[in-house]
């Protein structure tokens, strides 16, 4: 029962989430081209070569100057970009895409399938300082037998591999032929094939782009795009209200207390999706307080979720039940949950043993307290009021949680790597594929690598290969639904909550729609009305 | 004179090679390599590419080898490049941050001494009466007051409720490039104002604090009293005869403040989204970017080491005591 309930009002929230887009902007306007939009950032981009960035600022700005032979819609389906169409051969070694023609780089040269393979040598190079390359090793044959088709053969069948076709690969040949990419003025001056063109670039300071007029998917109506790195939030924020900036990613708390002023309800829109990230607590599966899965289970039922997410994300979010978010098409909302049960919880741990025999207030179980530590970063103020209320929780059934928080890099290579942790608090950032391969399959809890708890389960091993073989996406559902029916049951972590992206864009933009995918998915059609527009940009 | 600088200059080389041998090493203490931002908690990034990547950077060779390596580039005048993903020269990332972060702070303090030395002369001259006590305590609530906060507070005031000012960054981010030159100016002096404004406020203190008691010091002595003999008038006791020897000490703090210049502060630069120096630093310690910090390292000390013998080859020029003193000698 109470699972339908929550599950009812994940499905309210879904709604909310999508009914909020249609609230403004009848379809029958005719959309104008002109105006551009100032989007705040704190970081500023590295290199706008894709396959040498690991940033995100880096990757935002290249979305838009290149783009993939693949690329997810509004509902994360991975449609054509560069590519018109593709095959996957029946034993689904072979991938061949069809290249579209006519498309060619800022500078007039023709894209050709040459370009791509260029890319695909570059990113296997050993010399290629990328970290992207894990993907591209799984290839056995690349080829380009003709300008518009590409096709490679994967060792093994390889599902995830389609979606790694996107822009980290497009780079043009004619310009980086035979030079080291790594010195290469592309980095600062890139020459793409994408909606917008780079304008300029000073360093630390803005990052101004142009629509491309020749896009192949037809021009963006905004002329221009203009990022400014404002590292600080509260700057960025007084910028906002300033009028300084059009698009800005908000705090749960600037949501919802500092934005209800008729200044923002005059001239910003808020908006809000789910995020493509989750926050748990992870259990190190090698100590023997947490090999027991009703101990486990008994925290997570001692855990109430939906009092982080309000005290936490002012209500900004939703309970997590598994490692995905619930309005991707491969969730599984039948899982078992945990909702907020005390008493289970107790029940669950006498069951596991655990017993205050002494008295004292705390569990105990053959003369050891049960007490541990959960580690989490330094600097995450929510990851940080998370652990307290989760601490709060557990002293009420009787479990000692100390918590201690630690900078990043200490964390990482003294905690995490070497395993010297009890449990921790931590978020993972979510793919638009549904392969969790990295963090759940037992070969990956070797030093450095994802599935540092040490989680181990022979049909989640076998259901984690099988998924990255399975092209259909039907058969690929039902897999990945039942490896969230183990990873329900099995709890080595307790997922916590999936909070919510909360965006505030100027009322003149028109056309944004929230989807799964998020706003920015539609950019290119984003567009302001000929007597609203602020910027004149030539 | 001449051999005590050469002697001077003579034994700035070792220390410098200290500094950066140091340095290095304790750079290396802290746990973490500049590939972390790339690979850690990356699905993608398999152990064969990690090696790939260290080997690239030349992490794989021992600590000495590295800073051998370092050592023999500088000695060719040659940085290095960035370990971040841009792979720019370090001169080149530096270079380009420069000239931001001199400017702001050399009007920062052109402005701390035009505001300082007279209020603390001011003061002395009117020791412990409403203005001295009124002034220090103003100096001090600046010097107290966190930067960030009356920076914000500022910003506030006359960015966002009497939009006057613009908020941050350095100059506006349309039309500025068909400005005229004084429209230019204008605008760059309109986005300079509030963070050179706060920067000087916090070094207030500093400053005229000093003034008052060097000058309170002076005030006391016997030649004062002789120039007040002397039927001078006050405004020329005070401005010839005390302030001149007053400054003597503040030529020592303004040559140490010469690696200040480029030092450049995070706070001001992150609040007011300036691209300047202490950015450009906070991101590579963040980054574990090893030859932009050494780089950076190189150019402060290099100044510090500049300002010290500056600062002492002034204080001889100006205070005939001490250059009869060394020819004394």
């Amino acid at each position: 029962m109470r699972a339908l309930r929550s599950l009812a009002l994940i499905i309210i929230l879904i709604l909310q989430v999508i009914s909020c887009s249609y609230s403004w902007g009848s379809p029958h306007e005719h959309p104008d081209f002109g105006d551009s939009i100032v989007v705040g950032s704190i970081g500023d981009a590295s290199t706008l070569i894709p396959m040498l960035a690991s940033d995100a600022t880096s990757h935002e700005i290249a979305d838009l100057i290149y783009d993939g032979l693949v690329k997810y819609d509004k509902d994360l389906n991975l449609v054509g970009d560069l590519a018109e169409s593709w095959d996957v051969s029946p034993d689904g070694l072979t991938i061949t895409f069809h290249l579209r023609k006519g498309v060619r780089w800022e500078d007039g040269v023709p894209f050709t399938s040459k370009d791509v393979l260029f890319g695909f040598h570059l990113i296997v190079d050993p010399k290629t300082p990328t970290a992207y390359a894990g993907d591209f090793m799984e290839v056995s044959k690349a080829e380009a037998p003709d300008p518009y088709t590409f096709r490679v053969t994967y060792k093994q069948p390889f599902a995830p591999a389609l979606s790694s076709w996107g822009n980290i690969v497009v780079l043009p040949r004619h310009l980086l032929r035979g030079k080291d990419i790594t010195k290469s003025p592309l980095g600062r001056r890139p020459v793409g094939l994408g909606p917008f063109k780079l304008k300029k670039w000073n360093t630390q300071e803005s990052i101004e782009l142009v629509c491309n007029k020749d896009y192949f998917g037809g021009r963006p109506y905004l002329n221009g795009y203009i990022m400014r790195i404002i590292p600080d939030p509260a700057t960025m924020f007084l910028e906002l209200k300033s009028g300084g900036l059009d698009w800005m990613g908000l705090s749960p708390m600037q949501y919802q207390r500092q934005t209800n002023t008729r200044f923002f309800r005059e001239n910003f829109h808020k908006y809000k999706y789910l995020s493509f990230s989750y926050t748990y607590l992870g259990y190190n599966l090698r100590n023997p307080l947490f090999k027991d899965k009703r101990v486990r289970q008994a925290i997570s039922y001692a855990i109430d979720k939906e009092e982080i997410i309000r005290g936490v994300l002012l209500g900004y979010g939703v309970a997590a039940t598994g490692p995905y978010k619930p309005d991707a098409w491969f969730y599984n909302p039948n899982v078992r949950r945990y909702p907020y049960d005390p008493q289970r919880a107790r029940e669950l741990l006498r069951e596991a043993g655990w017993v205050d025999r002494n008295h004292d207030g705390w569990l105990d179980k053959d003369g050891r307290t049960f007490t541990f530590t959960v580690i989490t970063n330094q600097g995450n103020a929510l990851r940080d009021r998370t652990a307290q209320i989760i601490q709060y929780r557990l002293k009420q059934v009787g479990i000692q949680m100390k918590i201690r928080t630690l900078e990043w890099t200490a964390f990482i290579n003294d905690f995490i790597d070497k395993r010297r942790f009890e449990a921790v608090i931590l978020g993972w950032t979510l793919g638009q594929d549904p392969d969790i391969y990295d963090i759940w399959h037992s070969s990956k809890t070797g030093e450095k690598q994802l599935n540092f708890i040490g989680y181990k389960n022979p049909e989640v091993d076998r259901l984690l290969v099988q998924g990255r073989r399975t092209f259909d996406r039907e058969k690929r559902k039902r897999i990945y639904w039942r490896i969230q029916e183990i990873l329900a049951e099995d709890q080595p972590y307790t997922f916590l909550y999936v909070p919510m992206s909360l965006p505030v864009i100027h009322k003149r933009f028109r056309g944004i729609h929230p989807a799964p995918a998020g706003i920015s998915y539609n950019f290119i059609r984003w567009w302001v009305p000929k007597n609203e527009q602020k910027y004149i940009m030539p | 004179m001449l051999l005590y600088l050469f002697r001077r200059i003579l034994v700035m080389v070792p220390t410098f090679l200290g500094i950066t041998f140091i340095s290095f090493m304790v750079m290396h203490l802290a746990p973490g390599e500049p590939m972390g931002l790339q690979s850690d908690f990356n699905p993608k990034m398999t152990p064969e590419v990690r090696e790939r990547l260290r080997a690239q950077y030349g992490l794989d060779k021992p600590l000495y080898v590295q800073y051998f390596r370092w050592l023999k580039g500088l000695v060719e005048l040659d940085l290095g490049r960035s370990f971040s993903p841009d792979r720019r020269p370090v001169w080149d990332k530096i270079k380009e941050r420069l000239p931001v972060t001199l400017l702001i702070n050399l009007l920062s303090i052109g402005l701390i001494l035009v505001v300082a030395i007279p209020l603390g002369v001011a003061s002395a001259v009117r020791q412990n009466s409403l203005f001295d006590q009124v002034a220090t305590v103003t100096v001090f609530v600046f010097y107290a007051a966190p930067a960030f906060w009356v920076a914000l507070l500022l910003m506030l005031l006359f960015g966002v409720y009497l939009g006057w000012l613009p908020i941050s960054g350095l100059h506006s981010l349309m039309g500025y490039a068909h400005m005229g030159t004084w429209e230019r100016l204008l605008d760059n002096a309109r986005h300079l104002f509030l963070p050179v404004l706060v920067s000087a406020l916090g070094g207030l203190a500093g400053m005229s604090r000093y003034t008052r008691s060097s000058m309170l010091e002076v005030l006391r002595q016997d030649y004062i009293i002789t120039a007040r003999a002397k039927g001078l008038s006050e405004r020329r006791v005070i401005y010839r005869h005390a302030l001149r020897n007053a400054l003597l000490p503040l030529i020592t703090i303004l040559g140490l403040s010469i690696p200040g210049l480029i030092g450049g502060s995070v706070i001001f630069e992150s609040l007011f989204a300036i691209p300047g120096v202490g950015q450009l630093m906070w991101t590579s310690v963040m980054a574990r970017d090893y030859p932009v910090l050494m780089g950076n390292l190189v150019i402060v000390s290099v100044l510090t080491l500049l300002g010290n013998l500056l600062a002492d080859i002034g204080y001889a020029l100006a205070d005939p005591r001490i250059r009869t003193g060394t020819r004394g000698e």
